[in-house]
């Protein structure tokens, strides 16, 4: 095993050791917590996608870990009220349905979004994402159905079939499976063709058209991609805080996953894990402290930026190799 | 004589009040080499850049295997069979030598929406790759980061990307620009032979590799072409030899 992935490893199986140590102290809230960080490290690995492999600095993936919370909400309370959708379709509890329906309807957002945003690069590009992501964001907060600015609440945790979700640490493991999965989908992508000509249009696109493989429809993909696993994370974090409110779409979001990516060691496969830890125990044990711990972070932010390019992953595992 | 592979008829092309292109047509046959020349400045790059479909034209058309090609972007182009290498080397440098060229393969084989299978185990990728690699002369440094190459073989490199997309018109902008004198004459030698695989537009500054390779030479001043025809004649065109020859031998 080579460094890299004996510090994926380490940190995957330290992010499964949390939520154990925990319960063997009584410390229980920190199941809690460790759902937490698997659910924004998916979220980040989706991003990763389109920011770290593609070098798309989206500013608006909270448009789509919010549409994934929504998705969630608005499924359980038709399915609690009785209410169905238009044409009769019928609301669901079922974590499974409701994953599907959250990616589909990211994936068919973020298709618009990116056709437009990435036919720009550079700040236009981080602008118009964060642009679009507003729009979102405030028409969730105008749209009194579901709650409007109050949000809305998932009453009662919504299901898997077969398994008590409402334990936290049963719920914890459906989180870290499926940031496994994530994790995994990450790894086949960068290797894939596909993830070669994606890493080829963030190092030099015009090398990429000269080999004759268009640079919009590879970042497109990616930018589709890297949505829908985002998505999926929002729709686990509806769940974890039953409870979905346009917070979830706004660029405080946006900008939270890609600090947590830049802290973990951007386009690094286990980056997002190292982030997600790192920032929400910072968040956690600096927050009960001191109001201003994002200033703080800041400052951990600015450190990593200037003098540990790599991030975390880059401190533990060295440059990354393309072989 | 064949058809043309390539015809260019009266493109024109502007940079504000500088005519970097001014009327220029010309064609490339299949089998030749066709070498472009002119002092620095003179609008080389430029028209290989509207060949290529980097720059648009103000004016003129481009026909490519008897199609006009300029509604086409970049990558359009290079899949109908449009290869060309750059003046100032165009690499992915964080990739290895190897990967770069891969890249080149698998756009080649039209596989690059495949999201599963890791191409560096991919011998459908790996093989052809090296092949091309070896046949530029730069196997042993297959796996060396393209950015950490020397300046030689980023320009050898350069060639077997090219080479890997197996197109039927080479467009070359001076790959033997830095070379020492002895990778210029052994990529002479290898041009030579590269021609019976597809004819080359060749823009090079080396007289030495135009006169021993060219078949056809044409020469570009402020845009324009001045001259067109064979070594022989190009050599003896007085206004050949006073726009440009003449401060060269
Ligand atoms: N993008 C551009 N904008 C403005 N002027 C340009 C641009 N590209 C090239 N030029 C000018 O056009 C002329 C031709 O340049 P170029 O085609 O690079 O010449 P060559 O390759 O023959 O040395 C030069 O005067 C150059 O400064
Ligand atoms: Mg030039």
């Amino acid at each position: 095993m080579n460094r890299e992935t004996l510090t994926s490893a380490a940190l995957v199986l330290l992010l499964l050791g949390i939520p154990l140590a925990a319960m063997a102290t009584g410390h229980n809230f920190y199941v809690t917590l460790a759902s937490r960080m698997a659910i924004l490290a998916l979220a980040a690995v989706g991003l990763n996608i389109a920011l770290g492999l593609g070098g798309l600095v989206s500013f608006g993936h909270a448009a789509f870990f919010g549409i994934g919370g929504y998705a969630a909400g608005v499924l359980a309370w038709h399915a609690m009220m009785l209410q169905p959708f238009p044409l009769g379709l019928p609301g669901t509890k079922l974590m499974p349905v409701i994953w599907l329906v959250a990616m589909l309807a990211a994936g068919i957002v973020a298709a618009f979004i990116g056709a437009i945003s990435i036919r720009t690069s550079g700040v236009y590009f981080i602008m118009i994402t964060l642009a679009f992501a507003q729009m979102i964001y405030y028409f969730a907060i105008s749209f009194p159905s579901y709650g409007g600015e109050d949000g809305l609440s998932i009453s009662l945790r919504n299901a898997f079939p077969g398994v008590n979700t409402l334990d936290p640490f049963t719920f914890f493991l459906i989180c870290y499976l499926l940031l496994l999965a994530g994790l995994f989908l990450f790894f086949r992508l960068r290797d894939s063709r596909f993830g070669a000509a994606l890493q080829a249009a963030r190092q030099n696109e015009t090398r990429l058209a000269a080999v004759g493989v268009s640079p919009f429809g590879i970042r497109l993909a990616a930018f589709v991609i890297s949505a829908m696993v985002t998505a999926l994370a929002g729709a686990l974090y509806a769940d974890l805080n039953r409870f979905v409110a346009p917070s979830m779409l706004s660029w405080h979001m946006s900008g939270e996953l890609i600090v947590l990516i830049i802290l973990g060691g951007t386009g690094r496969l286990a980056g997002p894990v190292a982030g997600a830890i790192v920032f929400v125990l910072f968040e956690h044990w600096l927050g009960g402290i001191t109001e201003r711990w994002q200033l703080y972070l800041g400052l951990v932010l600015l450190g990593v930026v200037l003098f540990a390019r790599g991030g975390v992953v880059g401190l533990l595992a060295g440059k990354a190799r393309h072989g | 004589m064949a058809e043309p592979v390539l015809e260019l008829r009266d493109m024109s092309k502007a940079f504000g009040a500088l005519k970097a292109t001014d009327g220029v047509s010309l064609d490339l046959k299949p089998g030749e080499i066709h070498a472009l020349i002119g002092p620095n400045g003179a609008g080389k790059t430029t028209l290989i850049h509207q060949i290529a479909g980097s720059i648009r034209p103000d004016a003129g058309t481009i026909f490519f295997l008897g199609q006009d090609i300029g509604h086409l972007g970049v990558a359009g182009r290079v899949r109908l069979g449009l290869g060309r290498t750059f003046q100032i080397s165009s690499i992915a440098p964080e990739f290895s030598a190897l990967r770069n060229v891969m890249l080149a393969v698998q756009s080649q084989q039209g596989t690059s929406y495949r999201f599963w299978k890791p191409v560096l185990s991919d011998n459908s990728l790996v093989d052809p790759a090296m092949a091309m690699l070896e046949r530029a002369g730069l196997a042993e440094r297959a796996r060396v980061p393209a950015a950490e190459l020397s300046h030689g073989d980023k320009r050898r490199l350069e060639i077997a990307i090219a080479l890997a997309l197996e197109p039927k018109a080479f467009l070359l902008d001076e790959p033997m620009a830095g070379m020492d004198p002895e990778g210029s004459k052994g990529l002479t030698r290898f041009l030579d032979e590269l021609r019976a695989e597809a004819p080359i537009l060749l823009v090079e500054h080396d007289m030495d590799a135009v006169f021993a390779l060219a078949d056809r030479v044409s020469v570009l001043v402020y845009g324009r072409m001045i001259a067109s025809g064979t070594v022989s004649e190009i050599r003896a065109d007085a206004n050949v030899r006073r726009a440009y020859l003449g401060d060269e031998s």
